[in-house]
């Protein structure tokens, strides 16, 4: 049993590693795409049908490009920083809950790959570290775009962060545990935490933004000003890993905020299929997908509309106001739990 | 004071409202502008495969034309050297022997015709000056290419073949030349 366990934990790590890749690399293209309809053009659609091998052609670019080292950059850094911006983004995906568990070869196999009580600290540890990425590698870079890149990221991060924490606060009040498996098994059916905790889902949306690095946040990297901000000196593949993290990141913290927020899983109607836990699994693994693509849907919309914010806007905005909206209604959020567990 | 224009508009600094200052609503509002974009039908021509029409008198690359039997029309007078104003035109001239009568319509003829496409500027005048109706613009266009010895067009590039002609009536019954 010790070896069927382990082994279904493998394929599954290996699945999820493709998959996440997978996804971050048609995100590129549906990014363009996207980009190009916003602004009424077409977008790539010469590679393939519909340009859809774009993705695989850029990669062969990315494969192909001079690996160029400054001269003055600290070698053994440069080459970490990309290494822990893709590593931290993939781990995510390891405590997610994909689907109700799939019974097959006479077995229960759960869809997660660690099933961990403290899955969210989890989560936001790791996300935590993520920055070390960008500022390891703006560090590395010996360059002042990239280091001003780096110190805005790991400002940007650090503000934002406390503000997405305490509106996640609110849902484990809600749900009174920080195992993101039952966080999702208290959302049964359509008694989602959006319809109790819309403001909370605000403030983490526009933080997840921010943790991500995308428009309206991305000053980290923004093309005109920093002319790439952290990535300025990377080249080839190194790059490749610096923006395909973000794609991960952005899948990732999606997948996190359909848990927290839009019930992972579950959809409703979904106990008329409570005997065929299978056709059960497969349908909740794809509900939750489909949850994860229009919330990167939003994602992308919010960056082709939005300009980019100014930096002391920025900060005014995450601890002026994203912090003490967040704060009240945890507050609120507190008193209202403990009076409907009459603790008064 | 009276304003001259009616363009005046009245400059207000008032402080935001509340829902103002949330700055959602306008947000909202901008996401629906760029939906209703993404919606649209796309305007682009997707060049090498379908392109755009063109105008009866578009002016792109030129011909010599031939006559009905196959001869050239063009006489090496060089009025549309003259007419040129970017210099882009040189010919030289030769005598039309007796066995060249079937290829040559006047007994003056061009030996070599040469335009520099990179200097032309596509105005027409060559055509306008032309009184052997030998030159005409017409509505192809010139292809891109590597090096710049390779703009410049000799009549292997110029003259119709005899097979294939390019048909210039469209731009003919346009504009202010009426006669054939």
């Amino acid at each position: 049993m010790e070896t069927f366990y382990w082994l279904d934990k493998l394929v599954l790590v290996v699945l999820l590693f493709l998959i996440s890749l997978g996804i971050a690399a048609y995100q590129t293209y549906f990014e363009r795409k996207l980009a190009a309809w916003i602004q009424d053009r077409v977008g790539p659609d010469r590679a393939g049908p519909f340009g859809i091998l774009q993705p695989i052609a850029d990669g062969v670019k990315m494969f192909m490009k001079e690996d160029f080292t400054p001269s003055n950059a600290d070698r053994w850094l440069f080459i970490l920083g990309p290494g822990i911006a893709m590593f931290t983004s993939l781990i995510t995906s390891a405590i997610i809950p994909w689907g109700p568990n799939l019974h097959l070869f006479g077995r229960e196999i759960s869809l997660q790959v660690a099933e961990i009580n403290i899955g969210i600290l989890f989560a936001f540890g790791i996300i935590s570290i993520g920055v070390y990425g960008i500022m390891i590698g703006g560090w590395a870079s010996n360059n002042k775009y990239s280091l001003f890149g780096a110190i805005r990221a790991s400002s940007q991060m650090i503000s934002y962060e406390l503000a997405m924490g305490i509106s996640a606060i609110t849902i484990i009040m809600i749900s009174g545990s920080l195992n993101l498996r039952e966080i999702v098994e208290s959302q049964h059916g359509l008694n989602w935490n959006i319809w109790y905790q819309p403001v909370a889902f605000i403030v983490f949306f526009i933080c997840a933004l921010a943790e991500t690095n995308r428009a309206p946040f991305d000053l980290p990297e923004c093309e005109n000003e920093l002319i790439g901000g952290y990535h300025t000196e990377y080249s080839s593949m190194k790059l490749g890993l610096f923006l395909f993290s973000e794609y991960v990141a952005m899948f990732v913290s999606s997948a996190i905020m359909a848990i927290l927020f839009f019930g992972g899983y579950n959809f409703p109607g979904m106990d008329a299929l409570a005997d065929t836990p299978n056709l059960l699994a497969i349908i909740g693994v794809s509900v939750f997908f489909a949850k994860i693509f229009a919330l990167i849907f939003v994602f992308m919309w919010i960056r082709w509309t939005l300009p980019r914010f100014r930096f002391d806007q920025l900060m005014h905005l995450g601890w002026k106001v994203l912090i003490p909206i967040a704060l009240i209604n945890m507050l609120i959020t507190g008193f209202v739990v403990a009076f409907y567990h009459h603790w008064f | 004071m009276e304003s001259l224009t009616n363009r005046k508009k009245v400059v207000s600094d008032k402080p935001m409202t509340f829902v103002e200052k949330l700055y959602l609503p306008a947000i909202v509002k901008g996401m629906m502008v760029t939906f209703k974009h993404m919606l649209k039908r796309r305007k682009t021509v997707k060049y090498p495969e379908e392109t755009r029409e063109f105008a009866p008198i578009y002016r792109g690359m030129h011909v010599l034309k031939r006559d009905e039997q196959g001869r050239e029309n063009c006489t090496a007078c060089g009025l549309c050297a003259v007419a040129c104003p970017a210099e882009a035109i040189t010919m030289t001239s030769a005598e039309r022997t007796k066995d060249q009568a079937h290829l040559y319509r006047e007994e003056k003829y061009a030996v070599t015709y040469e335009i520099n496409m990179l200097r032309c500027i596509f105005c027409g005048l060559c055509e306008e000056a032309c009184p052997k109706e030998a030159v005409f613009l017409t509505d192809r266009l010139v292809p891109t290419q590597f090096e710049r010895g390779e703009f410049i067009y000799g009549k292997d590039k110029l003259v119709e073949p005899v097979d294939s002609r390019i048909d210039i009536t469209q731009r003919q019954f346009t504009g202010k030349r009426t006669k054939v």
